[in-house]
């Protein structure tokens, strides 16, 4: 996976629940230049609903990957402005 | 179809004989013109989408939803309002925000029936049992919430009305807590919003 990109930073909110993952991953993105891609670790299930809607519905980011293993589910966003 | 041919081209004529106070093919561009500004003019500002909630409630189980909704429609980037009034200026109260309580009367999930939940000290059980809960599971706290959607930009009201009917100081309330508005504040924000809610 890493192969198709470079991860600029990793966001570990493992352990939080809603709305926390969305809420710090927006934290997050905005501190990163455009084009850099955000790591971020969850064991929230509903992230992975939550993360891709926001991705969805929110100017200048693109989720990339999402994957589920091990109790914790990886997210890969891109900002993309 | 058939327009080619003299017959039907003379029909048409007289069928459809411009009258005197039919607008002109100049006229018609003009108002095109205008209407296309109009739509363009609709269309437009959409990375500025506006929430406003009003909230009403100060027990701890509804004080969540109007903070939950307020940070994250803030990292979607909504301009977000909440207005709070009557019990939900609890919520910004920065001391009062702490303690807020769980009635155990009259909701017939608690674990408890009415007749128990109604004996003095019950609901300070249930709020402890809600408490440990919240702890256990991670679930952020209501000043959380609140201190990260402040850092979000959202902008929390004070209804001034209820403020001077509880008897509150302006100091009471969080840093950033906007004071001295009323329900024409907010109903100018909900005319404006994209989503209004009353929580």
């Amino acid at each position: 996976m890493s192969s198709e990109f470079d991860i600029a930073e990793t966001l570990d909110v493992k352990g939080a629940s809603c709305p926390m993952p969305v809420v710090k991953t927006k934290s997050a993105i905005d501190g990163l230049d455009a084009g850099a891609v955000l790591e971020v670790l969850a064991t929230d299930p509903g992230s992975m609903s939550d993360i891709d809607g926001w991705a969805d519905g929110t100017a200048g980011v693109e989720l990339v990957d999402q994957t589920e293993g091990d109790d914790v589910y990886k997210h890969y966003v891109r900002k993309t402005e | 179809m058939g327009t080619d041919t003299p017959d039907a081209a003379d029909a048409s004529s007289t069928e459809y004989a411009p009258t005197t106070d039919a607008p002109s093919r100049a006229e018609l561009a003009a108002r095109i013109d205008e209407l296309e500004d109009a739509l363009a003019e609709a269309t437009a500002d959409d990375g500025d989408k506006k929430m406003s909630i009003i909230a009403t409630k100060g027990t701890l189980d509804m004080a969540y939803p109007p903070l939950i909704l307020a940070s994250t429609a803030a990292a979607f980037g909504y301009e977000v309002t909440v207005f709070h009034t009557f019990w939900g200026l609890e919520i910004l109260h920065e001391e009062r925000s702490k303690n807020l309580k769980l009635s155990s009367v009259g909701n017939p999930n608690m674990p408890v029936p009415n007749v128990v939940a109604a004996l003095p000290g019950m609901d300070r059980v249930t709020t402890k049992m809600m408490e440990r809960r919240i702890a256990d599971n991670d679930t952020a706290t209501i000043e959380e919430l609140l201190e990260t959607s402040l850092d979000m930009g959202v902008e929390f009201q004070a209804c001034q009305m209820t403020i001077d009917l509880m008897d509150y100081d302006e100091d009471d309330f969080y840093d950033g807590v906007t004071t001295g508005v009323g329900a024409a504040t907010a109903l100018q924000d909900m005319a404006d919003a994209d989503i209004q809610l009353l929580v």
